[in-house]
């Protein structure tokens, strides 16, 4: 914990700071020229992506990938820092379906996942 | 606030914690838990609460509050992906059959976190937890949460760790709450390292 100097005082609050009623921000995007989810092909798999976020231990996300998926401790470790360095990994492929189960998992485990169809 | 895990020979792990870490970690993990809200409402029998939960779907819209979004993140589109609608349809039916469990389970970790808690009967002002493995992972899982939660109100970014949130002086009002985030960073780390050796 390092050089710290008193105990935090028990009234932290998790709630908002301030209560102000907040307007939805419409973003202006640029349109798309991929429609990922416009023609669906079955054959090409689905993958679990997991997206870098800055609060999460590197070593929780190794464990989370060692402890559900069943990775070795080289391949967990490797694809922590893919999510890392990179922003994100690729941790999982396969049906739609399984990959909404792993998406699934990933949140419960507190870890910023999406799937999505792989075009590479 | 130097308590660490340390592991246990059972697969379980200890930490001793003081009156006021105790009082601390409750009263994060009882907001966590109004935070994340009662989700549907329960209701008088077990066959009820089937039923309720096959015809009650939950939410197809993200949560406004960020920390709540952060932990119900949607499961299709993401920072890479520009939404089209399509994606956001997705992502609104993914989150419709599955918001509600995951609001469970993590109502579920935080009370597993309360129940532990509550067992302590410091003595001197200090009591050791011990926890068995399924505690640890639920400890896990709610020290995680507790960490997003307070992350995200913090507005933690990837350039401030180890920065400006560290050197705060200790008339910002965000200081309590900085040095609860690292605590309870030490905390996961050390609970991580027991269960993994």
């Amino acid at each position: 914990m390092g050089p710290v100097s008193a105990h935090p005082s028990p009234t932290i609050t998790l709630r908002p700071h301030h209560c102000t009623l907040s307007v939805p921000v419409e973003i202006e995007r640029p349109e798309s020229s991929e429609a990922p989810f416009e023609v669906p092909e079955p054959d090409v798999p689905w993958v679990t992506i997991v997206h870098n976020d800055p609060v999460n231990l590197m070593s929780y996300v190794s464990y989370v990938f060692q402890t559900y998926f069943g990775y070795s401790k080289d391949k967990a470790h490797q694809l922590m820092l893919d999510v890392h360095h990179k922003g994100r990994a690729v941790v999982s492929s396969g049906s739609r379906e399984e990959m909404e189960r792993d998406v699934q998992a990933m949140h419960g485990y507190g870890l910023w996942a999406t799937l999505q169809q792989d075009r590479r | 606030m130097t308590g660490h895990f340390e592991p246990l020979p059972d697969g379980g792990a200890a930490v001793p914690l003081d009156e006021v870490e105790i009082s601390i970690l409750r009263s994060l993990a009882v907001q966590l838990i109004e935070l994340v809200g009662p989700g549907e409402e329960g209701t008088d029998s077990e066959s009820d609460d089937l039923l309720a939960s096959v015809f009650n779907d939950g939410p197809s819209e993200p949560p406004a509050d960020p920390v709540l979004a952060r932990l119900f993140p949607d499961a299709y589109g993401g920072p890479d992906l520009v939404p089209d609608d399509d994606v956001r349809a997705a992502a609104a039916e993914f989150r419709r059959f599955t918001e509600n469990d995951l609001r469970s389970r993590k109502r579920e970790d935080a009370l597993a976190l309360i129940r532990a808690l509550d067992t302590l009967s410091p003595s001197g002002g200090e009591a050791v937890l011990r926890l068995k493995p399924d505690e640890c992972r639920q400890w896990l899982g709610a020290l995680n949460d507790l960490r997003l939660a307070i992350g995200t109100r913090l507005e933690v970014t990837d350039e401030e760790d180890g920065g400006e949130l560290l050197r705060l002086p200790d008339s910002d009002p965000r200081k309590p709450m900085v040095m609860a985030y690292l605590w309870l960073g030490g905390l996961q780390e050390t609970l991580v390292e027991s269960l993994t050796g």
